[in-house]
């Protein structure tokens, strides 16, 4: 982790270098934590596990948006856009045409990451504060193309769509809302070691490249323009599985679900979590989901406000997010070993 | 003979125990989660941030009114504790929030949330947990869906009884008339529409052009000007704020002085009428069915003056200029009589029960005529309103309080 100190300690641009190594959890962790995320719903109520559940949701996404951000260095304002669009396709072929819940995530990805590899073709002449406008650009109008009228058919326009929850299959003793949990669990998991390889593999090194230091990456080989769009098509096609399963558990489509606020909020928890570091898109989505909450209980008539002041504490006194909490923990379990 | 009369009179007394106690034990109290002898558990959410934190006044009176309520007394012994929680108006959040408030604080009702798509997330959701959706905060028409969803009612008159009360209007004022409708095209402006030609019926034909209009439209001027060249004498606005306040400007610039009906939702005189120009909105209708809180015609009036008690009480902060304060008061007045009526059976069940059994409640902040009634057949609680003419500066009611019943 001493590669990480040092990253922290002369990180001063906006996307600092993260080495690979530290972008990941140690595997006694990683485990420690999945096997609470498997126990703890055995003991909570359905609400706990919804919330549990759009956790995971949102963390997925915001590990989508660490993929696109921490990896390749591109800055998107544009997620919810991607989200609304798997949200979207699950709700209507579910529907509409019948189609089980389970298939229609992989249709969402698929069809998100051709949506994000496309978008991100003429976003590669963009870069920066640029490119961050013009995914806003997409954000913005995204509530709105969802209630144009010849999709109204499909989409319910305004009024959204309601999605029917599934039950648990094979008869299985569980509520709807603790197999849900464990669906989204299940892809949670295979998401999160997909993104760990992909970071660690070759194209992983050339996004990286890519982020350090563009001109050099291409002088070795890397070839910018695709893996720039590639970083694109990936972080939307996990945001569209996001947004897939966030509408089947919220069991709601509508335009006023996806604005630009949500893409905020999704770049906020990469921030929170730590820019690179892919465990923290989760603490960055407890964050997201809960803060507010906390603030509301604080004051109801300042909750924006009271949500600021804590935002601001954060970015003040961990500007690198949980990342720094984690290394300063993993720090003082060090120290206390040796003493 | 003394002896014979005291047994009799022992008997009696007897016999008047034995009722007493039965009546008692027929009177049996009957709770579900949220109510018990002493607290009825009542959820609420309501956008306090986001870009509706507007509205978010009808909260805090009701708020207020319930402090109000416990402050005297409570609802036959049992103090009202009212849960309300932030949902920023997103859908999503208000899942979220709807599901805190039945499983995790276990309301016994959610009571006068607000926003359409934000009702319509958690709508599925209270109908399968059989727990009360009352008195939603949103003009649509889809509330009043008792078959389907038994566990839902809205409160306000929805947009097509607003329509269809001016349908009625036209044919009583000018049968002969030439109608032009413009509407924004969402299930807002549909509705309208909807409630418009079902009010016409037969006499739809009236209608000589309908224009529908994106809310991404930056103007509807060239609409205007259609409607215009249409023939139409009639101009209905069914729109939003912004939108009546351009047809307004519109209609006047190119010289065309039809009989001009704007909706109740675009009534605000500060909000469209003085910008589109006072000298040119002289004239124009609408219809409502509160009264405005800052309208000295009500200063004598007795609802109002325990409405402007209530404020100076409890809330005196609240702006009596906002029309949410006057909302929020008779909402939560509405709400109340539900629970008295409920008595010591404060079932989910006996809610709806109640709910759907109201009759010519009239709350203090409603105009004077304007009857609350519902039948388990009928969710929709208010379905009168007085239409009204702007004059100099405010809003002037005329004629009768108007029933949106059709036939009636």
């Amino acid at each position: 982790m001493s590669a990480a100190e040092e990253a922290i300690a002369e990180g001063h641009e906006a996307v600092e270098a993260v080495p690979k190594r530290a972008m990941t959890l140690g595997t006694g962790t990683s485990l420690v934590v999945l096997a609470a995320l498997l126990v703890v719903p055995m003991f909570v109520k359905n609400f706990i596990i919804f919330q549990m559940t759009m956790l995971l949701i949102y963390g997925l996404a915001v590990l989508a948006l660490n993929i696109l951000t921490g990896g390749s260095g591109q800055f998107s304002l544009g997620q919810s856009a991607f989200y609304a669009v798997g949200a979207y396709t699950s709700a209507v072929l579910m529907e509409h045409a019948n189609i089980n819940y389970a298939l229609t995530i992989p249709v969402s990805a698929v069809i998100c990451f051709g949506f994000g590899y496309l978008f991100g073709k003429p976003a590669l002449r963009l870069s920066g504060i640029y490119l961050a406008l013009a995914t806003f650009a997409l954000a913005t109008a995204m509530p709105q193309l969802l209630k144009l009228n010849f999709l109204e058919h499909w989409t319910g326009g305004v009024q959204g769509l309601v999605v029917t929850k599934p039950d648990a299959p094979f008869g299985l003793p569980m509520s709807q809302d603790m197999w849900l949990y464990y669906f989204t669990l299940a892809v949670t998991v295979a998401i999160y070691i997909f993104s760990v390889n992909l970071l660690r593999s070759r194209s992983g090194r050339a996004f990286m490249a890519i982020r350090d230091n563009e001109i050099a990456a291409s002088s070795m080989g890397v070839n910018v323009a695709l893996y720039k769009t590639l970083a694109f098509g990936v972080s939307a096609g996990i945001t569209g599985v996001a947004g897939s399963l966030g509408a089947i558990a919220v069991q709601f489509v509508a335009p006023d679900s996806y604005t630009i606020t949500l893409a905020i909020s999704l770049f906020l928890g990469m921030v929170v979590g730590g820019v690179g570091w892919l465990p923290g898109s989760f603490v960055g989505a407890a964050f997201i989901i809960f803060v507010p909450n906390m603030a509301e209980s604080i004051s109801k008539g300042l909750s924006g406000a009271v949500f600021g002041v804590l935002l601001f504490l954060v970015i003040y006194l961990v500007p690198h997010g949980a990342r720094q909490v984690a290394i300063f923990g993993q720090q003082l379990v060090g120290k206390l070993r040796k003493n | 003979m003394v002896g014979v009369r005291s047994q009799v009179a022992f008997l009696w007394v007897a016999l008047a125990l034995c009722t007493a106690m039965s009546s008692e034990v027929l009177a049996q109290k009957k709770y579900d989660s949220g109510a018990s002898d002493t607290e009825i558990k009542i959820g609420n959410i309501m956008p306090y941030s986001g870009p509706a934190s507007g509205y978010a006044s009808i909260g805090r009176t009701e708020a207020a009114y319930f402090n109000k309520v416990n402050a005297e007394g409570g609802i036959n012994g049992r103090k009202i504790k009212f849960i309300s929680y932030d949902d920023a108006y997103t859908p999503p959040k208000t899942v979220e929030q709807a599901r805190k408030l039945v499983e995790s604080d276990g309301v016994l009702l959610i009571f006068g949330s607000l926003g359409t798509s934000t009702n319509g997330a958690i709508r599925k959701y209270m109908n399968e947990k059989k727990v009360p959706q009352l008195f939603v905060a949103s003009g649509a028409s889809k509330w009043n869906d008792p078959k389907q969803y038994p566990w839902t009612m809205g409160w306000q008159p929805n947009y097509a009884s607003e329509a269809r009360i001016y349908a009625k209007y036209i044919m009583k004022e000018k049968p002969g008339g030439k109608i032009g409708v413009l509407y924004q095209n969402d299930d807002f402006g549909k509705d309208y529409l909807k409630g418009l030609k079902e009010g016409l019926g037969a006499k739809a034909s009236m209608i000589v052009r309908e224009e529908a209009y994106d809310t991404s439209e930056p103007a509807i001027d060239e609409r205007v000007v259609k409607l215009k060249a249409a023939g139409a004498d009639i101009f209905i606005s069914f729109t939003s704020q912004k939108f009546a306040a351009q047809g307004i400007k519109k209609a006047a610039e190119i010289n065309w002085h039809p009989m001009h009906i704007i909706s109740n939702v675009s009534a605000s005189v500060g909000g469209v009428l003085e910008p589109a120009g006072v000298e040119i909105s002289q004239g124009i209708l609408s219809a409502t069915y509160m009264k405005d809180g800052s309208d000295p015609q009500w200063n004598a009036d007795e609802g109002m003056k325990k409405f402007y008690s209530f404020l100076a009480q409890y809330e005196p902060k609240a702006n009596k200029l906002d029309a949410g304060v006057v909302y929020g008061y008779a909402a939560a007045q509405t709400m109340m009589k539900v629970l008295q009526m409920c008595g010591d059976d404060l079932t989910r069940e006996n809610v709806m029960r109640q709910a759907a059994s109201l009759k010519d409640f009239e709350p203090d902040t409603l105009l004077p005529g304007i009857k609350i009634n519902t039948a388990p057949d009928d969710f929709a609680p208010i379905e009168q309103l007085q239409m009204m003419r702007f004059k100099g500066r405010k809003w002037e009611l005329f004629g009768d309080v108007i029933s949106s019943e059709i036939g009636h």
